[in-house]
C-alpha cells in the first residue's frame, strides 16, 4: 500500500496512467534545506524526569498544568500533546526496565500539515522548524487529519480565536541563537540540537560504537520523507509508541497523483463533454431529418397513389361519360328520327290504302 | 390543468410546520451555544478526532447527495436525453440548496468561520486538496445559483434576463460537470494524505475515483428518492408534463444507477486486489466492508436492474433508498468508523447530541426552504409563459 509510484487516479482512467508522480514530486525529492537544524532524541538516555516538559511550558508561556511537572506519577498514564502541552514524555517498557520517549512535532522535511493547509498557515523554515501562522488559519483542522504523528492540537475551548498548537522547535529562540527550551534543560543529554546532517552522523556513530545498546535504525531519517527531529532507541520503536508502518513517502507525494489529475480533468472534460453533446445533438438532428424524410416519402407515395386513383377514376369516368354521351346522342338521334319515320310510315300506309 | 393551483398548505399549524418549527428552534439554541462556548464544549471532537459528523455527514454526504444536479443536467443537456428535462429543475434546486447548506454547516465546524474566503482571497494553499474542494465548491455553488435563476426570473416575470441565462445552459452544464468531477473526487482525495490513519480496506490511491463514481449513483438515487417523496407531498405543484415524464425519469436513472453501481462494485474490488488487502476481509472491519459492498452496493445494483426489467417502480424506489443509505454508510466509514482504526476504543469518536442536533437542524432547514420554493416558483411545473421553451 505504501509503495506506489503512481497515483494516476482519474488521469489513469482517461489518459492511460501516463501521469508523472506529480507537479512537485516528479522524481525529485526534497532532502531538507542545507544546514538546517534538527534535534536527536536518544531514548536510551532519557530518564523520564519531565524537565523538558517544564522547560517547554515555561519558554512558550503555556498555562500551568493541574499536576506539577515534578509529579512523575503522571508518567503512568499515556498522554499526547494537547493545546496546553507542546511536548509529552511517556513511559513504556516494564516497571523494572522503563523506557521513556519524548514526543513533539517532528518537523518533517516535507510536512503533511503544510501540504494539507489550504491557507499556507504552516511553513518549513530554512532553519528546519515547521511554524504556524495563526493570522490566516481558518480552523478547518485538516492539518490534524493529515499529520501521521498525531501532533497538531486545537484550542477547542476557545470560542472566537482558536489556534492550532504545536511545537515550533523554539524558532524564536533559535533566531536569538538560543537552544530550544527542552534541549537546553535536558540533564542527561538525551536531546542534541544541531545540523541535521551532523545529527545523522552522530546517531550512526552511536549505533556503531554500541551496537548492542541500539536498534539499528534512525527513526526520522526517512520516515514520511524524513524529519528534522530524529530518534534513537534501545527497543523496537513500535514498543515506544512509534509507528513503523509510515513508510518513506512524504505527504505531498501521497496527494500528488490526485492533484496532478486536476488540470487533466479541467482540460479534457470540456472536450469530452462537448464531444458527447455534439454527437448527441447530431444524432438527434439526423434522427429528425430521417423522420422528416420518411414522412416526406410517405406523403409523396400517398399523394402519388391518390393521384393515380384519381386519374384512373377520371379516365374511367371519361370512358363512361363518352359512352353515356354516345348513348344519349344515339337516343336523341333516334328520337329525332322517330316522328319522321312515323310520318313516312303513315304516308306509305295512306298511299297503300 | 396546465398550471397547478398555487394555494399552499391550508393552515400554518399543520404537523410538518410544527415539527419543523420545533427542530428549527432547538437548532437556533444550539447555534447560540456553539458560537458562544466554542467547538469543545458542544462536540465530542478532540485532538485525535478533529473531524466528526459535521464533516462526515454535513459535508461529505451533503455534497455526494447533491450530485443529482450535475447528473440530471448532464443527462438532459449533454447526453441529449430530453425526457429528463422535467427533472432538471428539481435536481438543480436540490443541488443548490444542498451545497448552500454544506457551506452553511461548515460555519459550525470551522474554528474561525468568517475566514472561509481566506483560502481563495487571502492566502492560497494550492498544494492542499481542501483548497481544490473549496475553490470548486465556491465556483459550483455560483454555477448552480445561475442555473437556478431562470425559475426565479419566471416567478418574478423578468423575461429578458431569463432569456440570457437560458442561452448559457450548455456552457453552465459543462462547467458544472467539470467542477463536480473535481470536487467530488477531491473529497475522496482528502484522505489520500493519511494512509496511516484510514483502514486499508477503505484507503486506496483510487479514493478520488471511488468518491466520484459513487456520487453519480448517489445523485441519481437522490433524484429518484426525492421525486417519490415530492410526489407524495407536493403533487399539487406538478404539471402534466412533469407527471408524464416522471416514470420515464425513474426508469432511466434506475437503469443508469444499476450500471454505475456495477462499475463501482468492480473498481472497489479491484482496489482491494491492487493493494492485496484480501486478508483483511476476515477481520471485524472486513465484515463492515463486506456489509457495505454487498448490502449497499451489490444489492441495490441488482434491485435496480430487476426493477427496470419488470417496470417495477416500487422496487426502484427501494433500491434508491438503499443506495442513498449506502453512500451515507460509506462516507461515515471513511471519515469516522474506519478512520483512526489504530487507536484504542477510548480514543475513538462518537458524536455528541449537539452535533447530531445541528445536523438534523440543517437537514430540516433544507427541507423547509425546498418546500417554500417549490410551492411558489415553477419547479415542478412549466411557467405558462414559457411553455415548451427549451
Amino acid at each position: 500500500m505504501l509503495r506506489r509510484t503512481f497515483l494516476g487516479v482519474l488521469g489513469a482512467t482517461c489518459v492511460g496512467a501516463a501521469l508523472p508522480t506529480g507537479a512537485e514530486a516528479g522524481g525529485k525529492e526534497f532532502k531538507g534545506y542545507p544546514g538546517s537544524k534538527g534535534v536527536l532524541f536518544d531514548a536510551t538516555r532519557c530518564i523520564g524526569c519531565r524537565k523538558c516538559e517544564a522547560a517547554c511550558n515555561k519558554v512558550n508561556n503555556l498555562p500551568k498544568p493541574e499536576k506539577p511537572f515534578e509529579d512523575l506519577a503522571v508518567l503512568d498514564e499515556r498522554r499526547r500533546t494537547d493545546a496546553k502541552t507542546h511536548t509529552v514524555v511517556n513511559k513504556y517498557g516494564t516497571p523494572e526496565h522503563p523506557v521513556f520517549r519524548k514526543s513533539q512535532c517532528n518537523h518533517c522535511l516535507e510536512p503533511a500539515c503544510a501540504s494539507a493547509c489550504f491557507v499556507k498557515a504552516f511553513k518549513k523554515l530554512p532553519n528546519g522548524a515547521v511554524v504556524y501562522d495563526e493570522s490566516v488559519c481558518v480552523g478547518c483542522r485538516y492539518c490534524m487529519v493529515a499529520c501521521p504523528f498525531e501532533i497538531p492540537t486545537y484550542e477547542y475551548d476557545e470560542p472566537l480565536t482558536p489556534r492550532v498548537m504545536k511545537c515550533d522547535m523554539c524558532a524564536p529562540r533559535q533566531a536569538k541563537g538560543e537552544l530550544p527550551g527542552c534541549v537546553a534543560e535536558c540533564p542527561k543529554e538525551a536531546l542534541v540540537f544541531g545540523e541535521r546532517e551532523e545529527l545523522i552522523t552522530i546517531a550512526r556513530e552511536r549505533i556503531r560504537r554500541n551496537p548492542d545498546r541500539y536498534v539499528h535504525h534512525l527513526y526520522g531519517e526517512d520516515e514520511m520523507g524524513g524529519t528534522s527531529w530524529m530518534n534513537l532507541s534501545g527497543v523496537p520503536f513500535k514498543e515506544i509508541g512509534m509507528r513503523e508502518d509510515l513508510g518513506t513517502k512524504s505527504a505531498p507525494e501521497l496527494t500528488a497523483g490526485a492533484l496532478a489529475a486536476v488540470p487533466m480533468v479541467a482540460g479534457l472534460w470540456p472536450v469530452l463533454l462537448g464531444g458527447i453533446y455534439a454527437v448527441s445533438k447530431r444524432n438527434a438532428k439526423v434522427a429528425d431529418e430521417e423522420r422528416e424524410e420518411a414522412v416526406k416519402n410517405a406523403l409523396a407515395k400517398a399523394s402519388a397513389e391518390a393521384e393515380k386513383t384519381l386519374s384512373d377514376a377520371l379516365e374511367k369516368a371519361d370512358v363512361a361519360n363518352k359512352r353515356k354521351i354516345e348513348v344519349e346522342v344515339k337516343k336523341a338521334v333516334e328520337e329525332a328520327l322517330k316522328p319522321k319515320e312515323e310520318e313516312e310510315a303513315e304516308n306509305s300506309e295512306k298511299e297503300e290504302s | 390543468m396546465s398550471t397547478p393551483a398555487n394555494n399552499g398548505p391550508k393552515s400554518a399549524f399543520n404537523t410538518f410546520n410544527l415539527v419543523a418549527g420545533a427542530i428549527l428552534v432547538v437548532g437556533l439554541i444550539l447555534t447560540v451555544l456553539r458560537f458562544t462556548q466554542g467547538i469543545g464544549p458542544v462536540t465530542n471532537l478532540d485532538d485525535n478526532n478533529p473531524w466528526g459528523i459535521w464533516i462526515g455527514f454535513d459535508l461529505l454526504c451533503g455534497v455526494a447527495l447533491a450530485a443529482g444536479g450535475y447528473t440530471t443536467s448532464a443527462a438532459c443537456y449533454i447526453f441529449g436525453l430530453k425526457r429528463f428535462h422535467s427533472a432538471v429543475r428539481p435536481a438543480i434546486l436540490t443541488a443548490f440548496l444542498g451545497y448552500a447548506l454544506v457551506v452553511f454547516a461548515l460555519q459550525y465546524d470551522l474554528g474561525r468561520p468568517w475566514r472561509l474566503p481566506y483560502p481563495i482571497f487571502v492566502s492560497q494553499g494550492t498544494t492542499s486538496l481542501l483548497f481544490e474542494v473549496g475553490l470548486c465548491v465556491m465556483l459550483y455553488l455560483t454555477v448552480l445559483f445561475i442555473e437556478f435563476t431562470p425559475a426565479m426570473f419566471e416567478w418574478l416575470g423578468w423575461k429578458k434576463i431569463r432569456g440570457v441565462v437560458v442561452k448559457l445552459t450548455l456552457v453552465l452544464t459543462i462547467f458544472g460537470v467539470v467542477l463536480s468531477t473535481l470536487h467530488q473526487s477531491s473529497l475522496g482525495a482528502l484522505y489520500t494524505i493519511a494512509p496511516s490513519k484510514l483502514h486499508p480496506l477503505w484507503y486506496s490511491p483510487y479514493m478520488p475515483l471511488y468518491f466520484f463514481v459513487s456520487s453519480i449513483a448517489a445523485g441519481m438515487s437522490m433524484v429518484i428518492f426525492e421525486g417519490s417523496m415530492s410526489h407524495k407531498k407536493l403533487h399539487r405543484m406538478m404539471d402534466e408534463e412533469y407527471l408524464k415524464h416522471h416514470d420515464g425519469v425513474v426508469f432511466g436513472f434506475g437503469k443508469a444507477a444499476s450500471l454505475v453501481l456495477f462499475g463501482y462494485f468492480f473498481i472497489k474490488t479491484m482496489g482491494v486486489a491492487y493493494d492485496n488487502n484480501w486478508h483483511y476481509l476476515t477481520s471485524g472491519y472486513g465484515l463492515l466492508f463486506l456489509t457495505e459492498m454487498l448490502g449497499f452496493v451489490a444489492l441495490p445494483c441488482f434491485l435496480y436492474a430487476v426493477g427496470v426489467r419488470d417496470r417495477n417502480l416500487g422496487l426502484i424506489k427501494k433500491a434508491s433508498i438503499i443506495t442513498v443509505l449506502g453512500i451515507v454508510f460509506n462516507r461515515f466509514n471513511v471519515s469516522m468508523v474506519a478512520f483512526n482504526y489504530h487507536l484504542p476504543a477510548a480514543d475513538r469518536y462518537f458524536p455528541s447530541m449537539t452535533e447530531i442536533g445541528i445536523s438534523i437542524f440543517i437537514v430540516t432547514l433544507g427541507v423547509v426552504i425546498f418546500r417554500f420554493i417549490t410551492t411558489r416558483m415553477p419547479i415542478f411545473f412549466e411557467h405558462p409563459d414559457y411553455k415548451g421553451d427549451h
